[in-house]
């Protein structure tokens, strides 16, 4: 829907927003012009595509695998990604027998600067609510089944530890390029509600 | 607080719908509230703990029917009338006095906040009183305040797993009573001990616990 199409009225919810905003201009409070700024920020600036050249990298490079996996922060900072909710990184491989994905089941806390802003049904009640208790099932709604011998790990980031999923990479992607891993790897194989497949 | 938001574990909230997304923002409001819910955060107005505590503080059925940035922006009315930075007679009739400030967050302001962000963590705190290997139980404690000891592991067994390091305490720091400093550790629970026995044998949860929130197993 167009913010410029005027033949509809504004909603309650855009009057509210336009009262707050406009008393907290008035009162000096705030400058309207960085509030555009921080929403262009997190809607242009920042995505996934953000944290899959930091697995891509790490899929490539064992060193800075070894790095990310022991100071997700600084590693992360090291491709020049960094900042709000991503402070203090935590990377969680997935193995030949664990599989981690990640919930914020008491509000929506997400890694922003490597994945942007979280999606909503990662805010949702129905997978904050239901991740921890029955993953696989979950986990089964977004196309994944778990293997039996694999330990499913999830991880609440119910403090200021931010967690991205760094996903296995996938079978038949030997002497691939950077560039070419870069574009397998999903924004939920990051949280954990998938994995990347070369197919 | 034994707040609606404390939902891990529930049911009855239906399947996940993956293709939920369409973007950050639905509506151009909503793009409004985030900024200037940063905005008025990055001038020191409140914290996040006070964000976290006012937003989980709203009624269990008006909760589930607000929508996310909805949410935020009745946080952002309820939060910045307690700081008494508006009233809500403001907001029906205008500024009470022509008293103009100046916006502390400015456009640079605004780059630094994003590029680097404001961690919790802090170099000082009392000496951790677990390391890695410790069997814990999780406090059986119901605050009446903002927690995030959340209530699927209170009272339950875990294991650590590691010592993050020592961080703002939420439930001091979301109602003025300070910051008190002190360790936090990924804590580690059997699917089995948490939900049962018709839980996974293999699976686990690891959530983030503050040192108050334990004791020895």
């Amino acid at each position: 829907m167009s913010d410029h199409d005027h033949s509809e009225p504004p909603s309650d919810l855009a009057l509210r927003v336009k009262a707050l905003e406009s008393l907290l201009v008035e009162k000096g409070i705030i400058d309207p012009d960085v509030v555009t700024a921080f929403a262009d920020y997190y809607e242009t600036k920042v995505g996934p595509r953000n944290g899959a050249k930091v697995v891509a990298h790490a899929w490539v490079d064992a060193d800075f695998k070894a790095r990310l996996l022991a100071n997700g922060t600084a590693a992360i900072a090291e491709l020049g990604f960094g900042g709000l909710q991503g402070e203090e990184m935590v990377v969680l491989e997935n193995t030949e027998t664990v599989h981690n994905v990640v919930v914020c089941t008491l509000c929506s806390c997400y890694p922003w600067p490597t994945l942007g802003l979280p999606p909503a049904w990662y805010k949702s009640p129905a997978y904050r609510s239901r991740v921890v208790i029955e993953p696989r099932k979950v986990l089964a709604e977004f196309g994944y089944d778990v293997p039996d011998d694999v330990e499913v790990r999830v991880y609440d980031s119910n403090a200021e530890l931010r967690y991205l999923v760094l996903p296995r990479r996938p079978d038949g992607t030997e002497g691939w390029s950077e560039e070419r891993l870069l574009e397998l790897v999903t924004r939920n194989s990051m949280i954990g509600t998938g994995i990347p497949t070369a197919a | 607080m034994n707040t609606i938001a404390d939902m891990g574990g529930m049911h009855g909230f239906g399947p996940v719908d993956p293709m939920a997304d369409g973007g950050p923002f639905h509506a151009e409001w909503e793009k409004r509230v985030l900024g200037l819910t940063f905005a008025t955060l990055g001038a020191g107005l409140y914290n996040v703990d006070e964000i976290r505590r006012v937003t989980e503080n709203i009624a269990p059925d008006r909760y589930l029917k607000m929508s996310y940035f909805e949410r935020w922006l009745e946080t952002a009315e309820v939060l910045l009338a307690e700081k008494k930075t508006i009233t809500r007679q403001e907001l029906a009739t205008g500024p009470a006095s022509v008293e103009k400030q100046t916006p502390v967050v400015t456009q640079e302001i605004a780059e630094q906040i994003v590029r680097f962000g404001g961690t919790s963590r802090m170099t000082e705190g009392p000496a951790p009183r677990f390391e890695r290997g410790d069997n814990v139980l999780a406090r059986n404690i119901h605050p009446a305040h903002h927690t995030r000891l959340t209530r699927y592991v209170r009272g339950k067994a875990g294991v650590i797993d590691i010592d993050h390091g020592i961080f703002v305490f939420p439930d001091t720091n979301s109602r003025g009573a300070g910051p008190k400093p002190q360790h936090v550790y990924g804590v580690r629970f059997k699917a089995q001990d948490l939900w049962g026995p018709d839980a996974s044998p293999k699976d686990s949860v690891q959530i983030d616990l503050f040192d108050d929130y334990l004791e020895p197993a």
